[in-house]
């Protein structure tokens, strides 16, 4: 699986949902692209990632 | 963002009088010059062609802080025709170390402020306000006439609000965000990166304030106009990062 532009051995098959709570982010502090399209919130936890897949994990901090 | 704890506003009376009368008292700038005039110059400096096309953008800043002040004001300047500014703060003292407002806007709303001090820069740009939270309930209509949205939120939870709720609700739109940006590390850090067909992330993705290192008017200001370049480079029909 490619997240944010590098390949990593992730065991699949994993909900979006648990992959973010397994890298430790803050559920509410991200954004998930998944090849090319949103995962919708509420759509985390029933979709499966494969190993074929690329993720993008956008994480938000304080400031603006 | 509330005033934070450690900082207690001690003007006296008089002085919040004075702020309040300067803010209500403006210079009028439509009896400083014409639209000819304004239309004139920012043509001798971009040119006609790319002047067309700033003239008929739309684009809206969610959030009127240290970036979305500093992106308007550099979207104003070049002549960008129409622009949608949206927030639900008043300016406090703590935002003038970044932000662009003056002492007679402490205070005020930010959508008002704000408003008010782009017409200095140029009144004939379009300005529509809407001093309101942003929510997944009211997105999709909030931003349905403007075809660049840019997330200038200073909370988390608020940034991750509005860009998921822009890419579930209005794919079509460009999606202009940023994330990192506190402190006094290397301007170097900080980039713009297309995340996917139309979502641009701008920072350095990690840095959060902290105490010594707060949000300051240099460093936020890179970010803010990483945003407001790559807004430019859309309006202008460039895609890439």
């Amino acid at each position: 699986m490619i997240v944010n532009g590098t390949q990593e051995e992730v065991a699949t098959p994993i909900s979006v949902a648990d992959l973010i709570a397994t890298k430790g982010f803050d559920a509410n502090r991200v954004a998930v692209e998944l090849n090319g399209a949103i995962v919708p919130r509420t759509q985390r936890a029933q979709t499966t990632l494969k190993g074929t897949d690329t993720l993008e994990i956008v994480t938000f901090v304080q400031g603006g | 963002m509330p005033i934070p704890q450690g900082f207690t506003p001690s003007a006296s009376q008089t002085q919040f009088e004075a702020r309040r009368t300067a803010f209500t008292t403006p210079p009028n700038p439509l009896a400083m010059v014409s639209e000819s005039e304004v239309r004139d110059a920012l043509t001798e400096r971009h040119s006609a062609a790319t002047q067309a096309k700033l003239d008929a953008a739309h684009v809206a800043i969610a959030g009127l802080g240290g970036l979305g002040s500093t992106i308007a004001v550099a979207l104003t300047r070049i002549g960008v025709g129409h622009l949608h500014l949206v927030d639900f703060d008043r300016v406090d003292m703590t935002n003038l170390n970044r932000q662009q407002y003056f002492l007679k806007d402490v205070g005020e709303y930010k959508t008002e402020a704000l408003r008010a001090n782009l017409a200095q820069i140029n009144p004939f740009v379009e300005v529509a306000i809407d001093t309101t939270k942003v929510s997944d309930e009211n997105v999709s209509e909030l931003f349905a006439n403007d075809d660049i949205i840019c997330e200038a939120f200073d909370v988390p939870e608020n940034k991750t609000l509005l860009v998921n709720a822009v890419l579930e609700q209005l794919p079509g739109k460009k999606l202009v965000s940023a994330s990192g940006m506190a402190g006094f590390r290397s301007s170097n850090l900080v980039e713009t990166r297309r995340v996917s067909s139309n979502f641009y992330f701008c920072g350095d993705g990690v840095t959060a304030p902290k105490p010594g290192a707060g949000l300051m008017a240099p460093r936020v200001g890179i970010v803010a106009c990483h945003e407001a370049n790559m807004i430019t480079r859309l309006i202008l029909g460039e895609q890439e990062a």
